[in-house]
């Protein structure tokens, strides 16, 4: 297993150097003259060439990813020109914001998608696949945004359940802690429950817009994948030895139908970790996805990169983890890898 | 006739529904198995063979759909048993092995876990109790070093290796009956004929009914005393071996045969059978599925339906659903 893992390691060193090289030129062809932004729409030429020799960004580009090479063997992604902020600190403090969302959003999506797949499947044509069918249906195609909007307006401000759309804690609550930087995790850890649920509860609404959103694809996938397991032989074999239904749909039917799930799984949560911008806005979340498109906006490249290359280090880490568990369920990875 | 037979099928009709319009993919299927009988259910493929195992074994498609007949396993009838009595005697009474082993094993699951299931499920075995009976079964399939089988996935195991073992699943609880749904079909020959001879000889030794399904009316011979011949969803010659190698009575069993190679015949003097099975969503089915393959049919063959034609015989009766049935010697 630890094995496997390195190996899997080495082989992404390849693909993360290639995002390292994009990255840094993409956001040298970005249009904009950084220089001239920092500066202010004020400044003279002079002041303007000043800033750009400070930047470093006078010198030839192969100079510059040189720079930029040294910077991140040093764990260091280069400052905001905006914050004035390192970018490292920023997104230290940000990504488990995003992370902490995203986890919570696809944990519920989860948590109604496989159940309501499996209903589905087992009752092919019933009231429940249908109405299976109609919430993914509904769930993907309503934007993000709307339901955060809806979401908000319906249980903030008609119903006064939910907390204001602030952030990640209201202002009467003192951050817990940092261990994991998940602030619900860090209360609990803490073992402050007053703080847990305060964070809990400014997490349920964007988290459920974001879970909202990734239902479908799971619910689908869990169905096509059980429907396609219990019609498969050893499931009929399974039945002609009389096992019970419980036995066949669990053990037979839904560990086989969990391999497609789990692909199905890893791609949905590199999607939304990086496409949940809109919820973050919505939210007042302070996630990295909207810290990356503000800088994006204003050419403020290096915390472009920073995120870039923060989200290649996360897909690689993600897809190890899928990959560990498939070998888990199945198994005939183990033998392959 | 003695003692009634073990299992007794009668005037079985299954219909599947499809977006085309129902197949009627079973009419009238009538058959009996004595206890410790082996009989052969032989037919090309699509004429109902394996959909009468499953319909007998309580596991067809959710399209497909009994629409009369009875299927009486020990006096009891399997169609208006409840599923709880049904799950109860599947796999302890009556079990079944399949076409393609490998596909007929979870391939997640240890197949020591999986004969396990089965005993947790008739025997209340559990644990090492359930673990030691599952591996005295590999070593009664004839598997070698069974204790470290238990742990084997059937993707390490070969084709034949899993077809032991999946007799080995089927005969866990000591049934009555066995279906095997073409059990060697994918196998190379001498594997077939390894399996054939193991599940011939747990059947004598247990006492144990066989319905062979197969295509292949050599292998029945072998080993089967009775042969059901069935052709488009009909049971069309019902006799035992000797005398069904011996006369032919059903035109598509004497064709079958003229089509069946055997030892001192050349590969050229084997005929075809003509055309193909009829389409069974026709509304206008004739009595005779096999009519339009046939050079003797004539108007009666049209008939809507027609009624088997049974005659006693020293080895058991024959049956033949022809209106104009051969009556000459060997074909």
């Amino acid at each position: 297993m630890l094995a496997m893992i390195g190996r899997r390691l080495a082989a992404a060193l390849p693909s993360i150097a290639g995002v390292v090289v994009v990255t840094f030129l993409l956001t040298r062809l970005l249009p904009g003259d950084p220089a001239a932004y920092f500066a202010g729409p004020a400044a003279t030429p002079q002041a303007i060439e000043e800033i750009r020799q400070r930047l470093g960004l006078d010198q030839s580009v192969p100079a510059q990813f040189l720079t930029y090479l040294g910077d991140l063997a040093r764990g260091e992604f280069g400052l905001s020109l905006t914050t004035g902020l390192p970018v490292m600190q920023e997104l230290v403090t940000r990504l488990p914001a995003s992370l902490e969302l995203t986890l919570a959003g696809l944990l519920f999506a989860v948590a109604v998608a496989v159940p309501l797949g499996i209903l589905a499947a087992v009752r092919a044509g019933s009231w429940i696949d249908h109405a299976t069918r109609i919430v993914a249906t509904a769930g993907v195609s309503l934007p993000t945004f709307f339901t955060g909007l809806l979401l908000v307006h319906v249980f903030y401000s008609v119903l006064q359940v939910a907390p204001a759309p602030m952030g990640r804690l209201d202002i009467f609550s003192s951050t817990p802690p940092p261990v994991t930087g998940l602030y619900v995790l860090d209360a609990l850890l803490a073992g402050d429950g007053e703080t847990a649920l305060a964070a809990l509860a400014q997490l349920a609404l964007p988290a459920l817009t974001l879970g909202i959103f990734a239902l479908a694809p799971l619910a689908r996938m869990t169905r096509a994948a059980m429907l396609a397991a219990l019609g498969s032989e050893f499931v009929r074999a399974a039945r002609a030895s009389g096992l019970s239904r419980g036995r066949i749909v669990w053990v037979y039917a839904f560990r086989n139908a969990m391999l497609p799930v789990l692909t199905t799984l890893g791609m949905v949560f590199s999607f939304l970790l990086g496409a949940n911008v809109l919820v973050e806005k919505v939210f007042a979340w302070p996630g990295i996805g909207s810290y990356a498109i503000e800088a994006l906006i204003v050419s403020d490249y290096a915390p472009v990169q920073g995120f870039v290359l923060t989200m290649a280090l996360l897909y690689v880490l993600l897809n190890l983890a899928i990959d560990i568990l498939y070998g888990i369920v199945d198994p005939r990875v183990k033998v392959e890898s | 006739m003695t003692a009634p037979p073990l299992l007794a099928v009668g005037d079985l009709s299954v219909t599947f529904r499809t977006r085309a319009g129902p197949v009627k993919a079973l009419e009238r299927v009538s058959f009996a198995v004595d206890k410790g009988e082996t009989i052969a259910i032989v037919g090309e493929s699509g004429s109902g063979k394996s959909v009468t195992a499953q319909a007998i074994m309580g596991i067809l498609d959710p399209a497909g759909r009994v629409e009369a007949g009875r299927v009486y396993f020990a006096g009891l009838d399997l169609l208006r048993a409840s599923a709880s009595e049904l799950a109860d005697m599947r796999g302890r009474e009556f079990a079944m092995i399949f076409q393609n082993p490998r596909g007929a094993l979870n391939p997640i699951r240890t197949v020591g876990d999986q004969i396990a299931d089965v005993l947790a499920r008739h025997e209340h075995l559990k644990g090492a109790a359930a673990r030691d009976r599952a591996m005295e079964m590999l070593a009664l399939v004839k598997i070698t070093d069974p204790r470290r089988r238990l742990d084997a996935y059937p993707f390490e195991l070969s084709g034949g290796m899993c077809q032991r073992v999946m007799i080995a699943l089927a005969l866990a609880c000591r049934p009555a009956l066995l279906i095997a749904d073409e059990p060697t079909t994918g196998l190379d020959v001498t594997t077939q004929a390894a399996i054939m001879d193991l599940i011939g000889e747990l059947g004598r030794s247990r006492g144990m009914a066989t319905v062979l399904i197969t295509h292949d009316l050599g292998l029945a011979a072998e080993h089967c005393g009775r042969i059901v011949v069935m052709h488009a969803g009909h049971v069309v010659e019902d006799a035992p071996a000797a005398q069904l190698f011996a006369a032919p009575r059903h035109p598509y069993t004497a064709k079958l045969l003229a089509a069946t190679p055997r030892p001192g015949r050349h590969l050229e003097d084997l005929e075809a059978i003509p055309g193909g099975l009829p389409d069974l969503r026709r509304a206008d089915l004739p009595g005779c599925r096999f009519l339009e393959r046939c050079d003797r049919a004539g108007e009666p063959c049209r008939a809507p339906a027609l009624d088997a034609i049974v005659t006693p015989s020293p080895d058991g009766e024959r049956r033949v659903l022809c209106v104009r049935p051969l009556m000459g010697l060997a074909a």
